[in-house]
């Protein structure tokens, strides 16, 4: 996996609620059997018309905003089917975080397992965050995940919470799969232990 | 002891390690596995040259792009992105020797009707699958919730998951329901009150009168719609219903094993004087039979309520209700009941189940639906399908003028060729109403097996109580 110590790049607003993963990734584009590609089509109905042009005001459509690597969105980002096509597309878009004031669960999950970076924050944070997303190429804020701060273009700083395995995790680009191998010991007795009391599962 | 909800035992009876922060290694009973979140997992394995930790609790079935019209085990009759879907799938169950039910086989059908169908869904297990409606196993008392693709790669290794403990969330639904109304108006009910994101962060238990009265069907649909209100999970303590239920299924214990089994359920409960981090009770006389008006599951209102207007709402939900307003086709104070539709979708694990069947066939019994309307029944399984026809219920559908599919996802998601057409307004049973969902532009309104039937006699949302 990716690494992901800090990052300064342009942000792009999208106030919108309850950003869904069908959003994000629409299902015609969960019939690939690979993970790359899908930036092409990241939030493709808001984006593309049927004909696949531009839609002038989608907000990465704009030239301040087309290279942007942080997205900053309204509460409960990520809802909805468990596609872990919707960070893939995020990723593979050049977006590398994500700034709301909530997010789905298990999108949230995703996000670490891919490099990404999903950071909450309170509503008056992301207000101000949003403002500053909004100046776009003009622009760019930093994130430290080390610090654990959000540095708005103006220098104002937020400090945001991050469980403290997932940033390990984060900030040496760690495998899972690698890290659970290596307590394969204690997988191996709690096996034992359950076929003995519970010999039905 | 100090005492414990059923997400604490269940939990605390899975915990294969725990790191000094709580970073617990979850082991995982069974594993669900369909074709569309998982190519990428099996790959991942191959690459690593790692086989399946545990392919016994391991059982694969395609479901959620596969066509619901004959002829579809012939790959040429399935579009080419999806026959390579079903293929890695049949592939990789093989190659990987876990439990397969293949297209062609009558026990195929959507992954959360098929486990509990074939008794793989008991009791205290924990249950996962690449797809967040697996809170629908939470009815027997299992542990249950979505994960991505990469976490399939991880339980597949490992049979294990990355977890940390979530909070504790009751939701009581006390005494009876009014006629007319399902479980389907109770978990659209309850997230309309929570909202989309009121149950994050929680595993959310289901209780009081009016769930221990619904049948194991009805309460696979309120956990199923769990994960429509943010919660990680959705729990029903197991009883005599979910015994019964489960009892001489296919995969489940028998005899003594069966005993010994029910010995360790029936402690599956909450403790009386058990902490919880958050509670909502509902009074069951209170739901109505509900409709959703917009394009999030919490857009919930009763089938006698108007359209709303944006300014109805607060802070970031104005500018989103304005815009579900527009990409529905609505207009503030319209009586909901005069809202003309297209199109009735059946279906889905959500409500396509064998009672779910027969409370619209109820409703349709000798009766035609409205000149001009497309309508489909796409049964869950293969096995509610067909005894549906034992029952005589797909005459009703087909006599009515439903089609009667074969089983999948279908239209819940879209996947395959059943789709919306742009602007096309669907009544359907299943579980989302984002935009696009059920096809680009299309327009989804939520509803019971009841409602969708009564919808498809008059071709507007219809209130099933007028037609009982």
């Amino acid at each position: 996996m990716d690494k992901f110590e800090t990052l300064t790049g342009i942000a792009a607003p999208m106030p919108l609620v309850n950003i869904d993963t069908d959003m994000i990734i629409p299902k015609q584009f969960l019939k690939t059997i690979k993970r790359s590609g899908l930036g092409a089509n990241l939030f493709d109905e808001m984006r593309f018309d049927r004909q696949g042009n531009e839609i002038a005001d989608f907000v990465l459509n704009q030239d301040a905003h087309r290279e942007a690597e942080i997205l900053v969105a309204g509460d409960n980002f990520g809802c909805g089917s468990s596609r872990e096509h919707a960070p893939w597309a995020i990723k593979d878009f050049g977006i590398r975080c994500v700034i709301s004031t909530s997010f789905a669960d298990i999108f949230h999950n995703n996000c670490f397992k891919n490099g990404i970076l999903p950071i909450a924050l309170p509503q008056e944070a992301v207000d101000v965050l949003m403002k500053d997303a909004e100046k776009g190429a003009n622009a760019r804020m930093t994130v430290d995940l080390e610090n654990q701060t959000v540095i708005t273009s103006d220098g104002e700083n937020f400090s945001f919470e991050v469980d403290a395995f997932k940033k390990h995790c984060l900030l040496e680009g760690l495998d899972d799969i690698g890290l659970t191998m290596e307590k394969a010991s204690s997988i191996d007795s709690f096996e034992a232990q359950a076929a003995q009391a519970r010999p039905w599962v | 002891m100090s005492p414990k909800t059923l997400y604490d035992k269940i939990w605390d009876a899975h915990v294969a390690h725990e790191a000094e922060d709580g970073t617990c290694l979850l082991y995982i009973d069974r594993h669900l596995v369909h074709e569309v979140t998982s190519p990428q997992a099996f790959e991942g394995l191959r690459m690593a040259n790692r086989p399946v930790r545990a392919p016994d609790k391991t059982i694969a079935v395609p479901d959620h792009n596969v066509p619901t019209t004959p002829g579809r085990e012939d790959p040429k009759n399935m579009t080419e992105d999806s026959a390579i879907q079903v293929a890695a799938l049949d592939k990789n169950a093989k190659d990987f020797g876990i439990h397969y039910y293949p297209v062609s086989d009558v026990r195929q059908g959507i992954v959360h009707i098929v486990g509990p169908e074939q008794g793989w869904t008991l009791p205290g297990m924990t249950v996962v699958c690449g797809d967040s409606h697996t809170a629908t196993h939470g009815a027997f008392g299992a542990l249950a919730h979505g994960i991505g693709t990469s976490e399939v790669e991880h339980v597949l290794a490992t049979q294990t998951l990355i977890q940390k403990k979530s909070k504790n969330m009751k939701v009581e639904i006390t005494g009876k329901l009014r006629p007319g109304v399902t479980a389907k108006d109770i978990t659209l009910s309850v997230i309309g009150e929570t909202g989309t994101a009121g149950g994050t962060g929680y595993v959310i238990e289901y209780c009081g009168e009016a769930i221990r009265d619904l049948s194991m069907e009805g309460r696979m649909t309120v956990c199923n719609m769990a994960i429509e209100g943010g919660a990680h999970a959705g729990l029903i303590a197991p009883d005599e219903k979910t015994f019964e239920y489960v009892k001489g299924r296919p995969h489940a214990p028998k005899g003594a094993q069966f005993e010994a089994a029910m010995e360790w359920w029936k402690t599956l409960y909450s403790d009386d004087d058990a902490q919880w981090d958050k509670v909502i009770t509902i009074k069951g006389e209170d739901i109505a039979p509900v409709v959703t008006w917009g394009t999030s599951p919490e857009d919930v209102l009763p089938i006698t309520a108007n359209v709303p207007s944006a300014d109805d709402f607060e802070g970031g939900k104005v500018g989103a209700a304005q815009r579900s307003l527009d990409y529905m086709g609505l207009t503030p104070g319209t009586p909901l009941s005069d809202i003309e539709i297209d199109t009735v979708f059946i279906g889905s694990c959500t409500n396509g189940r064998i009672e779910d069947l027969r409370a619209a066939a109820e409703i349709l019994k000798g009766k035609k639906i409205k000149d001009g309307l497309r309508a489909m029944v796409v049964p869950g399984s293969g096995l509610v399908r067909l005894q549906a026809e034992e029952e005589g219920l797909a005459d009703i559908f087909k006599e009515a003028g439903f089609e009667w599919r074969l089983a999948g996802c279908s239209m819940c998601l879209a996947m395959n060729p059943d789709q919306l057409a742009e602007g096309e307004r669907c009544v359907s049973t299943s579980n989302r109403n984002f935009e696009g969902r059920q096809g680009y532009k299309g327009r989804t309104h939520l509803v019971s097996p009841g409602m969708a039937a009564a919808a498809a006699l008059t071709g507007k949302l219809t209130d099933v109580r007028e037609m009982m």
